[in-house]
């Protein structure tokens, strides 16, 4: 065999296991659907989604659990976006280079890897405790902005660098001022990138449970919040309640709240994906 | 761009108000409002969430939570004053005790149901029909050398045994532990420790050689997969179900499930009414949600004691 055959037939065999293991996460990724749709489908029915918790399985629903996902996401969006977005602005745009700026910079890339049970702890400390939120939607929210947080500004910084330098000299070459070409030039063309990484840190969000069991959601609760002092539920409380409970039934309902939630989840990432492509066509 | 957070927001604003359920209010009394917070263990947690159903029906207005941070997660709480009832599998311990004394809340201990812990085995387990309370402390103890059947009974197979039990967390770990070695959290710690009964269930279903506990409920709901393991404490084996449970017979492993209300709370109305109505109700529903009810003359001095713990603030 020469080398030139040999080099192919690498190529052939990384190509092939390349394939495999592709596969083989679609494979479990479609396992997974399967069995959790096939057991959860015959409760998803328009009762399921308005009804109350109940000890009954079969006449339980996940009203209060789903609401208080959707309120607690709008009220994270309301507190993490505008800090998340200020802050990488001002890190890409006005930040000197100092010690100071890249200490900062290590430790938001780090908080973006710390486990999020810290964040619950945190959370639990300062606006539990100190701050007398108690176990509020708002202290939920507040400890979800934090643990996003990270991860906005990193996508804000991404998507500024993105930006061509050119597009920023020919608005400073007009005689703009700073401000006046980020708020024309750079974040309009970086906005879709910005709006990716905002979603997709929300899709991470509205899947924890484990800050938030720290912080105070529970596991029944039959009205939904009025103000932002309330009790709360969510979607991974109420899955995570009825997997722990003896009865059949309360499976085959934690199964179609887990569809419940992976359709909240696919629809966010859609909408991501949607917004991404509409910029860069508007840009190019 | 503005147009689009604008829409997503008013949608999820749109989600979030437009559903409020229309309250409909029963009866001539002038409907009470107000919260009553509970949390506590997980054990406990079906009853409580079947009682605050219930209540939800007669008091529409009064707004009941109930979480699960089992049993010394809701102690704490409540030892802070931030909750008014506190679910327990077990009895008050005394740090816990001290952390209610130190802020001032005083309590009264109301049993509400009962539970069997069950010893379960694999159904092909032909062998382990029954156990007396001495083997199951020289199988559970700390550094219990018991690695095989054949250890605890000689005609017992010459095969590994694989223990299944609740975690460190569980009211049924320091149940269990308490009334078998005499000693609360004394256990042997090479087993598979679960935080989910279901998980010991299925664990235990697909292994011959398997032995684990927890609450009669599991075992109710699965009995057609599993085996369960007779206790003899001195005179003959008992197995366990409603009745010898309920007539204490199934000893010693019948425990109380308790609620702790705080005697400050209970001044409120819903909070006295709430707890009023969880002894109504309580023998027709922790039936429901696989527990076992004590006859009625528990109830009545469960009422009593409440009765007596509210008109001697």
């Amino acid at each position: 065999m020469n080398n030139l055959q040999k080099n192919k037939l690498i190529d052939t065999t990384f190509k092939t296991v390349g394939l495999l293991f592709t596969l083989l996460g679609i494979l479990i990724l479609i396992i997974l659907l399967y069995n959790i749709i096939r057991v959860g489908y015959t409760r998803i029915n328009w009762e399921f989604l308005t009804s109350l918790p109940s000890r009954k399985p079969e006449r339980a629903g996940i009203y209060t659990a789903i609401i208080g996902t959707l309120d607690l996401m709008l009220l994270t969006i309301i507190f993490a976006i505008p800090v998340g977005i200020g802050a990488g602005l001002y890190l890409e745009e006005y930040a000197k280079k100092s010690r100071l700026s890249t200490l900062l910079e290590i430790n938001i890339a780090n908080l973006a890897g710390v486990p999020s049970i810290i964040y619950g702890l945190l959370g639990l400390g300062i606006f539990v405790r100190f701050f007398g939120f108690g176990g509020s939607i708002l202290s939920g929210a507040l400890t979800l902005s934090l643990l996003i947080l990270p991860i906005i500004i990193v996508a804000t910084r991404e998507a500024i660098k993105a930006v061509p330098p050119s597009l920023k000299e020919a608005s400073f070459a007009l005689g703009a001022s700073k401000w006046q070409t980020l708020q024309k030039v750079v974040l309009p063309s970086s906005f879709g990138g910005i709006l990716t990484g905002v979603i997709l840190s929300l899709s991470r969000a509205i899947g924890e449970t484990a800050p938030l069991i720290v912080v105070g959601a529970m596991a029944y609760v039959p009205f939904v919040p009025h103000s932002l002092f309330d009790t709360f539920s969510i979607l991974p409380m109420q899955i995570f309640t009825w997997t722990t409970r003896p009865q059949e039934g309360f499976a085959i309902a934690a199964a179609a709240a887990i569809i419940i939630i992976l359709v909240i989840t696919f629809v966010m990432n859609g909408v991501a994906v949607y917004l991404r492509n509409k910029w860069q066509n508007k840009l190019s | 761009m503005k147009k689009s957070i604008l829409i997503i927001s008013l949608a999820f604003l749109a989600i979030a108000c437009g559903n409020k359920k229309s309250n409909t209010q029963e009866g001539t009394e002038t409907p009470l409002s107000g919260t009553v917070a509970i949390d506590g263990s997980g054990t406990v947690f079906p009853v409580s969430e079947a009682v605050a159903e219930e209540f939800l029906a007669e008091e529409p207005n009064v707004k009941v939570t109930v979480g699960e941070s089992g049993t010394g997660g809701g102690f704490k709480k409540f030892g802070a004053g931030v909750i008014d009832i506190s679910d327990a599998s077990r009895d008050i311990k005394g740090k816990e005790i001290e952390l209610c004394k130190e802020n001032g809340i005083e309590y009264v201990q109301l049993t509400v149901a009962l539970d069997g812990i069950t010893v379960v085995v694999n159904k092909d387990n032909t062998w382990a029909t029954s156990m007396t309370t001495e083997e199951l402390k020289k199988l559970w103890e700390p550094n219990s050398k018991i690695t095989k059947w054949n250890q605890i009974r000689n005609e017992w197979p010459n095969e590994e045994i694989h223990l299944y039990g609740p975690n460190t967390s569980h009211g049924t770990y320091d149940f269990f532990t308490e009334v078998i070695m005499g000693e609360s959290g004394a256990s042997r710690t090479d087993y598979n420790a679960v935080s989910d009964y279901n998980v010991a269930v299925q664990g235990i279903e697909k292994d011959k050689n398997a032995l684990g506990y927890f609450g009669l409920s599991y075992y109710e709901e699965n009995k057609d997969k599993l085996g369960v393991v007779g206790i003899d404490n001195g005179n003959g084996a008992v197995l366990p179900s409603i009745e010898t449970v309920a007539n204490n017979t199934y000893a010693p492993l019948s425990r109380s499930l308790f609620i702790f209300v705080s005697k400050k709370s209970a001044q409120r109305p819903e909070v006295k009414k709430f707890v009023e109505f969880y002894l109504d109700n309580a023998p027709e529903l922790c039936k429901e949600v696989g527990y076992v009810p004590m006859p009625k003359s528990g109830y009545d001095a469960q009422k009593e004691a409440f009765k007596n713990a509210m008109s001697g603030q």
